[in-house]
């Protein structure tokens, strides 16, 4: 089936998430919608798939011109959307979240299970997925829900199919099999729309990119084309993909971590005997697939995770044991992956957030009493130096972009006299302009003599910013490497095969 | 010895604490005989009466005591055998514990009197009809993903305007639909403030609660209590024996012959767990509490499931309500739900959001209530009050984690706001 | 590329000045007036429709329409007329000291409410939902009881003292107790404090009929508290007003310190809009959880001890009467901010104390005060509605 989007605009009050936008998909098509965080590509897919209204603007499907006013409705015209973030019921077994909302029945209202696993090893057969229709959705690794979710998309026959970020929760290797699952779907005839930043994907797979910035198309191009021209297309500007970065300067061994372990409230292991050690003036990057076990060892290493046994010295002080203040206290400054739910409190003004860890401190309190003069000048100056771009130290944080709230957390952690600098995932969701920034301040961090330990997903984002590479697979480090290891070989450890 | 499993030995340290109990309540033993009847009293039973009947047994009190505190040792013993070799231990188990636990304190409790069984669980089984009818509605709004703190709300409006309309009409049935439309309207009003005006789901619960007693007072003392042979002299639902069934001993006059609303409630409690559990109605109302987005992405009308589930959810709390009065030929009172509402949540949260359970659940706390009653015609000692607290504390015990971790339907309480 | 996104998002430099001036002009800050003149509305169609002169003129409407107007105006009117005479000012006394015993009245009974909804409004604000305040009430109460009949050791004030701070402490444990059950099981707080006001209600039920019973009393509850463990009067023994209501403006002062410039109450807030950022922030969570059902309790204990040791100087089974319910609606009408709850405070007291009057003179039943209540409540939590009665416009926010 032929797709196209006619003049589509989309606003959420006074912004506007997507203007005019055009974009037509042949059948048996992959077709690229290239873009940054916050380009308006998933705001355009939720138009497609019904979930928004747009303001403007129009749908044909083989030229027809569609109206969707929900989900139902989309999906009965054929189109299916692999959501990023997955649309499964953790509770309900695969079953039962790919029959939900076509469930086949008997008697007129009574579940078909029978048919329903049926129709699960039916698909999942086609594609090789070994999917267990009684599996509980919540206990399978994240690789096989995304697979549930191919699945849930393609029980209603979808002749158009969404990918919305697919890749971002997967292993180079479970990469690789989506993106052969992708062009054998192309090849049976479906018309593809990938959604993605990741210009790597793009020059794989698309036979077609649209490039979209602030909600507008900026262009058509070719995969041909070379990345740094894509890439500067999608920013706007001439992007310079490479951190810029002096050669370390090692100074003494200072943050070392030997034979942490820890269990989940589930009895797993999480983190599994994880030792290394980091000099000053060193970026040690944990590489590894989201949810091998790096959250719970930045958790550890902050004190949140208390029962963890084996030993994390700062400078030859243990952490481990001591609650989160304690471990603050000793010089470590931490910049949380999700700045939203762990980094800051959104209603609180950036005044404050800026002194959320320091509230019942001197000189911030006398006594009891906020010392509320000094805040203002505090924030006025933090505010200034790290370029947040607001009116006022009084707007509150959760009215500020993406990229300034992390400037807010980085300000904080920064502000604070360090030891040892920890960030998990620091430039996740954030526009390029904003992650040349907070990898500039990384990379300041280090070179004033800090050691510093990144959390990081994307492969790209390990190889610049670390001067040495660790990688986490279910819990353990399979290899420390130099950054200079070549992709491949990274890609295969973060599978869990040792070199 | 193989690691032990954090909680594997919850269960026979409670059991241990409990079986002290029962040794201290077996060395305080009086000295006197307890009769214990099983079958019901012959004047009481419906006209076709029971199969056959069990002979009284007359026993020491004492010795039963001593019995009943061996029994508990033996399944105390047999719980931490399993624990420490690593087996599961059969939930029987404790559920038998149980059973014998009561049933040693009871027989002290009855000393020198006549412990009816059947009047001790036909007793319970009134008490917990409204229980479980509030567990239901409950069950079908928080599943759906409406935190429902206003079941006593629901409760007393069915129970008002179920006398009132069933004495203005002079039909029970009749009554029995008003109560319906009556908790169905108190339910809607908390989907409509939760959903379209996205009110904290706990406030307007509570302040549904309180308005409905305002408004039931205020008509009551207006116009309902000057003029109680035309509002408020409700006729009875007439009770029947259900064939057959009813001449089952002990069963039979305990849950067979019974008023209309509570063979209505079996019907409602299998009912409900069909619905919920095999139907295609009930996945897609569990997937909107669960994850209400997920439901959406796939076409589900996420607010109308929940309006819909939480109305019928309001319906069935009418009923429950509708038998405090019709359900018993008793005439509306003030505030005569007197926090029934609240135990109903407490069961619901005991049965851990399943049906069911919460009807097993409904009647323990039935039965707790139904102790006090019976222990003050026989001239007990133990002051009541504590027996009417025990729902509350085995709550408090129950969330505090005592049992395991209690989860709810994820989505309940969070409002879901559709962009 | 990204300065333009960011003009789009970021707000306007609000001041404090123009951030009222634009609450006033959307209407914002005239939901919670409007809100308490649409319950009153309400409450008026109930009065009209229970009125038997009113029913008794419908039958002829048609015929006669005048009659029955007249007979909604002369209920309604004569109800709320009144309500202000039992709460504001009674024009009909003889003079003006008895007049203004209302006045004193509705001071009176908005102590205890206030100050329980000073509680609410801590736990609102940090996040919790302490719906227990019937049962700090009562517990607090009780320990207060406990230290006026059965330790007359010390002197005169000191007695006093040491019984409110009992009743004070009494409140603190069992609404800490709470605190402590989320911080170290994860028990939800809402259904442990509902629990727990029926175990309070049972318990003090219990002891009223044994130990606490007074010796001769045919009712549970207490002997009479001592003179010097009592409130001492404000304004001479006609009239109610005691030396709790100065409690309560001390408490009104001191909760908005707490809240908006110490560091304690940085922390609540901070626990209250986003606990896992405030865990990584070095807040000691379990503590701050304790610490603020222990705030929320003591408050509400305290406004028990108004109610022993100043109006009612006895312990019954009504000690707590409809206060856990009334705080929660104090909270919400005065938005959780210490100058709100106390001007809420006030309405409530208010009409408890002219329900009384209209209940003795006009016949209308003191519950037409929990309906007018929570419509008030409801028409708070939801300001569209209210705009939709009015004809309002709507928010910006719904706008958008």
């Amino acid at each position: 089936m032929k797709l196209e989007l006619r003049s589509i605009t989309k606003r959420f009050g006074s912004l506007v998430a997507n203007e005019n936008v055009s974009l037509t998909v042949q059948p048996g098509e992959i077709h690229c919608l290239l873009g940054e965080n916050g380009a308006g590509k998933s705001t355009l897919m939720n138009v497609l798939y019904g979930l928004y209204q747009a303001d403007g603007g129009e749908i044909l499907l083989d030229d027809k011109v569609v109206k969707f006013s929900g989900p139902g409705d989309a999906m009965a015209a054929g189109i299916g959307m692999v959501h990023q973030h997955f649309m499964l019921i953790p509770v309900f077994t695969v079953a039962e979240n790919v029959i939900l909302g076509h469930e086949p029945t008997k008697f007129g209202g009574v579940l078909d299970m029978a048919a329903a696993r049926a129709k699960v090893r039916e698909i999942s057969d086609q594609f090789g997925f070994d999917l267990d229709p009684d599996a509980i959705v919540g206990d399978l690794p994240v690789g096989v829900q995304q697979r549930v979710e191919i699945v849930k998309a393609l029980i209603s026959n979808a002749q158009i199919l969404v990918f919305d970020e697919p890749t971002a929760v997967l292993t180079p290797q479970e990469t690789d099999e989506l993106m052969a699952i992708m062009k054998a779907l192309r090849d049976r005839g479906t018309a593809i729309v990938f959604i993605t930043h990741k210009l790597r994907e793009v020059k794989e797979v698309a036979d077609k990119i649209t490039v979209l910035r602030l909600g507008k198309v900026v262009g058509e191009a070719s995969p041909d084309e070379s990345a740094s021209d894509l890439a500067s297309m999608m920013v706007g500007r001439a992007v310079d993909l490479e951190i810029s970065k002096s050669p370390a300067k090692l100074g003494d061994l200072s943050f070392v971590v030997s034979g942490l372990s820890a269990v989940s409230h589930s009895g797993t292991k999480v983190l599994d005997d994880v030792s290394f050690e980091i000099h000053q003036g060193e970026i040690l990057v944990i590489a590894g697939v989201q949810g091998n076990g790096q959250t719970e060892l930045t958790e550890a290493i902050l004190g949140l995770m208390p029962k963890a046994t084996g030993s994390i010295k700062l400078n030859g002080q243990e952490l481990l044991g001591r609650p989160v203040k304690q471990v603050l206290d000793l010089g470590v400054g931490f910049v949380p992956e999700d700045r939203t739910d762990d980094g800051l409190v959104a209603d609180f003004t950036i005044a404050e957030n800026l002194i959320l860890d320091r509230a019942d401190r001197k000189p911030f309190v006398k006594g009891l009493n906020l010392q509320l003069k000094y805040l203002r000048e505090f924030a006025t100056k933090l505010v200034k130096e790290f370029d947040v771009r607001t009116q006022s130290i009084d707007t509150k944080a959760g009215k500020l972009s993406g990229g300034n709230q992390q400037k807010v957390v980085l300000a904080r952690e920064l502000s604070r006299e360090l030891k040892l600098l920890v960030a998990s995932q620091p430039t996740r969701g954030l526009d390029v302009g904003s992650i040349e920034f907070v990898h500039e301040q990384i990379v300041n961090t280090r070179n004033s003599g800090l050691p510093v330990l990144i959390v990081a997903t994307e492969l790209d984002e390990a190889v610049q910013l670390g001067d040495r590479i660790a990688v986490m697979y279910r819990g353990k480090i399979v290899g420390i490497v130099p950054s200079t290891t070549p992709r491949e070989v990274l890609g295969q450890m973060m599978a869990g095969i040792t070199a | 010895m193989k690691t032990l499993k954090r909680g594997a030995i919850r269960v026979p340290i409670i059991l241990s604490v409990l079986t002290l109990i029962t040794l201290w309540v077996a060395a305080i033993a009086p000295g006197g005989e307890t009769t214990i009847q099983i079958n019901s009293n012959a004047t009481a039973t419906g006209a076709a009466g029971e199969a056959f009947r069990f002979a009284n047994i007359i026993t020491s009190t004492a010795f039963s005591a001593w019995l009943t505190f061996g029994l508990t040792l033996l399944a105390t013993a047999l719980a931490w055998w399993f624990a420490l070799t690593g087996r599961v231990a059969s939930r029987w188990l404790s559920i038998g514990f149980g059973v014998v636990f009561v049933f040693n304190i009871l027989i002290s409790l009855f000393n020198g009197q006549t412990m009816t069984i059947t009047a001790l669980l036909h007793g319970s089984l009134s008490l917990a009809v409204p229980l479980i009818f509030g567990s239901l509605a409950g069950v079908l709004s928080e599943r759906v993903g409406l935190v429902n703190i206003a079941i006593e709300g629901q409760l007393l409006a069915g129970a008002f305007v179920s006398a009132m309309v069933a004495t203005l009409v002079q039909n029970p049935w009749v009554g029995l639909i008003g109560a319906m439309v009556a908790g169905a309207f108190v339910s809607w009003l908390l989907a409509v403030f939760a959903i379209r005006y996205v009110v904290d789901q706990i406030i307007i619960g509570v302040v549904l609660n309180v308005l409905v007693i305002g408004l039931t007072n205020f008509m009551f003392s207006t116009f309902m209590s000057a003029n109680s042979q035309v509002f408020n002299a409700p006729p009875r639902l007439p009770s029947f024996d259900v064939p057959g069934l009813a001449q089952i001993p002990v069963i039979g006059p305990v849950f067979f012959s019974q008023t209309p609303i509570v063979y209505l409630m079996y019907v409602a409690v299998i009912g409900v767990w069909f619905a919920l559990y095999k139907t295609r109605w009930g996945l897609r109302l569990r997937a909107v509490g669960e994850y209400p987005k997920a439901a959406d992405t796939v076409g589900i009308k996420v607010y109308a499931t929940r309006y819909r589930s939480v109305m019928i959810g309001g319906a069935l709390a009418g009923l429950g309500g509708a038998f405090f009065t019709i359900g018993q030929s008793l005439a509306f009172g003030k505030e005569m739900t007197n926090g029934a509402g609240y135990i109903a949540l407490a069961a619901l949260i005991f049965g851990r959001w399943n049906p069911i359970y919460a009807a097993f659940a409904g009647l323990l706390f039935g039965f707790a209530e139904n102790l006090q009653y019976s222990l003050s015609t026989v001239g007990s000692h133990v002051p009541s009050d504590f027996l009417l607290m025990l729902p509350y504390v085995l709550t408090v015990v129950l969330v505090a984690g005592l049992v395991g971790k209690v989860t709810g339907p994820a989505a309940a309480g969070k409002a879901y706001i559709k962009s | 590329m990204s300065d333009k996104m960011k003009t789009q998002k970021t707000e306007a430099p609000v001041g404090r000045f123009s951030g009222l001036a634009r609450e006033l002009f959307t209407g914002n800050a005239l939901i919670p007036v409007l809100a308490v003149l649409a319950s009153f509305l309400v409450g008026g169609i109930l009065i009209a429709l229970s009125n038997e002169n009113v029913q008794a003129t419908a039958g002829y409407f048609f015929a006669r329409p005048g009659d029955m107007l007249s007979a909604i105006w002369q209920s309604v009117f004569g109800a709320y007329d009144a309500l202000f005479r039992g709460s504001i000012y009674n024009y009909h006394a003889d003079n003006f000291g008895d007049g203004i015993l209302s006045l004193t009245q509705t001071l009176a009974y908005s102590t205890p409410i206030t100050i329980a909804g000073l509680g609410l409004a801590v736990a609102f604000r940090s996040g919790l939902f302490n719906i227990g305040g019937t049962g700090q009430i009562i517990v607090g109460a009780v320990g207060s009881t406990i230290i006026a009949l059965y330790v007359p050791i010390w002197p005169g004030p000191l007695h006093f003292l040491v019984a409110v701070l009992a009743g004070i402490l009494g409140g603190a444990l069992f609404g800490g107790f709470v605190g402590f059950l989320k911080a170290t099981t994860g028990a939800n707080e809402v259904i442990v404090t509902i629990m727990f006001n029926y175990i309070a209600v049972y318990l003090l039920h219990y002891s009223l009929t044994s130990w606490l019973k007074a010796p001769l009393a045919s009712n549970p509850q207490s002997s009479p508290i001592p003179q010097d463990a009592l409130y001492p009067s404000l304004a001479g023994p006609d009239y109610p007003l005691h030396l709790g209501f100065i409690v309560m403006l001390l408490a009104v002062a001191a909760v908005w310190w707490l809240m908006n410039r110490s560091s304690v109450g940085f922390h609540f807030r901070a626990l209250g809009h986003n606990p896992s950022a405030s865990k990584v922030a070095g807040v000691n969570i379990g503590r701050t959880y304790f610490l603020v059902m222990a705030v929320s309790g003591a408050l509400a204990g305290l406004a028990g001890t108004s109610q022993i040791l100043g109006t009612e100087k006895y312990l019954g089974t009504g000690v707590a009467a409809t206060y856990g319910f009334d705080a929660i609606t104090v909270a919400l009408l005065g938005r959780s901010n210490p100058v709100g709850v106390l001007a809420a405070g006030i309405l409530f007291g208010g009409l408890r104390a002219g329900a009384v009057t209209m209940q003795a003179n006009q016949n209308v039943p003191i519950d037409i005060v929990y309906v007018v209540q929570s419509m008030i409540v409801l028409f708070i939590a939801a300001p569209p509605l209210v705009r939709s009665i009015f004809f309002m416009p709507k928010s910006k926010e719904a706008r958008a």
